[in-house]
């Protein structure tokens, strides 16, 4: 609505009053957490919430998640719940920061239109819609950046739990533990192929007796695994396939006959000594002499 | 969801084609994609260009940066106003050619992108739009 | 116009690929090619693709078709130094080159190359 936007902007007009308001009330209660966040700080993030908001509403438009006049104060929300995240704030404690800048404003609204009560009310309204909705898209900003962290250490858990060994020149071994995913693949297709070039290795062994069940989309991963290993000019030999997930791989029809495959990593490491060329040789036990 | 940019690019000619490539790595690289995420996107731009070159007499693609929260992506819409494909289900069928290639352009951009959106009609051209997140 | 170059290496002709391609100069490529493997009777043909960041379906049916004309005219053809990124999509994208096989790079590419032309026995 046009004309209560126009009476919460003509508010913010006093933008030093009101800020200064706004920020002792802040310092005062509790949720100002200045354990976590120094003064000027606070000063600093309320003075621009309330620029970027006077901004939005001087354009007039609906206060919604989508549209590009509100995308400035989005922004800098998000960027602000980040950072309040980071240093320790509570969602709520965030939302706070947003709704408390209610009270500064319902007084001033008040005094300013008093003797048009309809006008009031329809402005009123508009401010609480307005700081509402801002202040759940702090806690939404707050719960998808905590989400972020997850993602971040799960990827990590992810390289760290698919790491790829050298196990002799040339021959690089890709011990399996977990399930196979689609998101995984695209790890473990990184790490092998990053390792084929580092290592110019020609032979890779992926062990999959750490792997708890092979479907239809687990050996679709694995064949583009291969797949791709082959580009770049490595062989792959699948190992460690158990009795119950060799009957499995026949049950669904799965396509193994380009891939080399053996029960045992150790099957498959001498298969890919002598791919190599290569062979292990026990040294001849030397007779003890005894001298005379 | 915002639109942080958005730039059209004709693709009438060949070289228009190399230019749609760069300027989607060049938007990949600046939303901080992964380089494999990056070639994805890159790669499913060249098909769905060559297609709208090659099947769609010519057209544009308008490339857009979208920040969403925190998520950022690259969002590619190609249109022309060709012939439209006649059986959109069939074309995206894997593996399925006309005898030209464009089966495999469609599917493969669909499989590298994160989202994958299309509108045909024979005689009114096609829209296809594509979106990876980084 | 512009050119890729192919160079001759004893019985083999490589080529590196280090230029965004548009059409033309593929289908140029190819051209020239097949013309090289007859002129100067090569056993085997090297394409280098190390500097390529993208590969997509054109260029894949291009070096499946090179590959075809190749074998169509008894010489084998390696492809080398594909990046990881490169051969990850082109995973996704579902493309199978084809009839060609591929090695980690030119050293070990023409290794192949001698060993698959002494297999077929060809002098």
């Amino acid at each position: 609505m046009p004309s209560a936007s126009t009476a919460l902007e003509r508010v913010l007009a006093n933008e030093q009053e009101v800020l200064a308001e706004w920020v002792q009330l802040q310092l005062g209660s509790a949720t100002g957490r200045l354990d976590l966040m120094k003064d000027s700080e606070l000063r600093e993030q309320s003075r621009e919430f309330i620029t970027l908001l006077r901004a939005a509403l001087a354009t007039g438009a609906d206060v919604s998640l989508t549209s590009p006049e509100w995308s400035g104060v989005r922004e800098f929300l998000a960027g602000v719940s980040r950072s309040r995240a980071l240093q320790g704030f509570s969602p709520s404690e965030t939302a706070m920061f947003v709704l408390s800048l209610k009270q500064p404003m319902f007084g001033r609204l008040r005094k300013q239109l008093e003797s048009t009560p309809a006008e009031f009310a329809d402005s009123l309204w508009a401010l609480t819609v307005i700081l509402d909705k801002l202040a759940v898209s702090t806690t939404e900003f707050f719960q998808k950046s905590r989400e972020d962290v997850i993602h971040r250490q799960q990827q990590e858990l992810l390289e760290l739990s698919t790491p790829v060994v050298e196990l002799w020149t040339g021959i690089l071994a890709l011990p399996l533990i977990g399930t196979l995913d689609s998101a995984r693949t695209q790890v473990v297709m990184e790490s092998l192929l990053q390792a084929i070039v580092r290592t110019g290795a020609a032979i890779a062994i992926i062990d999959i007796t750490g792997v708890p069940t092979v479907d239809t989309l687990v050996a679709q991963h694995l064949l583009k695994t291969v797949a791709a290993a082959r580009l770049m000019g490595a062989d792959c030999i699948i190992s460690g396939i158990r009795p119950q997930i060799a009957q499995t791989i026949v049950h669904l029809g799965v396509d193994l006959s380009e891939v080399s495959t053996k029960a045992t990593l150790a099957d498959a490491f001498t298969m890919a000594l002598r791919k190599t060329n290569s062979s292990i040789t026990s040294l001849a036990k030397s007779t003890a002499t005894t001298q005379s | 969801m915002t639109v942080v940019d958005r730039s059209v690019k004709p693709i009438q000619t060949p070289e228009d084609v190399v230019r749609v490539r760069q300027v989607a790595r060049e938007r990949a690289v600046a939303q901080g994609f992964s380089l494999v995420d990056q070639t994805k996107l890159v790669t499913a731009a060249s098909e769905l260009a060559r297609n709208t070159l090659e099947h769609g007499g010519g057209g544009e693609v308008s490339i857009e940066v979208l920040n969403d929260g925190l998520r950022k992506g690259v969002r590619l819409t190609f249109s022309d106003k060709g012939p439209g494909i006649p059986d959109v289900e069939l074309a995206l069928k894997d593996g399925y050619t006309t005898g030209g290639g464009l089966g495999l352009g469609l599917s493969g951009a669909r499989r590298l992108s994160n989202e994958f959106s299309i509108q045909s009609k024979p005689g009114e051209g096609t829209r296809v739009s594509i979106t990876r997140w980084r | 116009m512009e050119k890729i170059p192919i160079l001759r290496m004893g019985r083999f002709l490589l080529v590196t690929i280090q230029v965004d391609m548009h059409d033309r100069l593929a289908l140029q490529l190819q051209d020239d090619l097949t013309a090289r493997i007859v002129t100067d009777r090569a056993h085997g043909v090297l394409i280098d693709i190390s500097s390529l960041e993208v590969v997509d379906s054109f260029i894949g049916r291009m070096i499946s078709n090179i590959a075809a004309m190749a074998s169509v005219l008894d010489a084998r053809t390696v492809v080398v130094g594909m990046q990881p990124a490169v051969a990850i999509t082109l995973v996704e994208l579902g493309l199978s080159l084809e009839g060609v096989r591929t090695a980690l790079n030119v050293d070990r590419g023409m290794e192949l190359l001698r060993q698959e032309v002494e297999a077929a026995g060809r002098v």
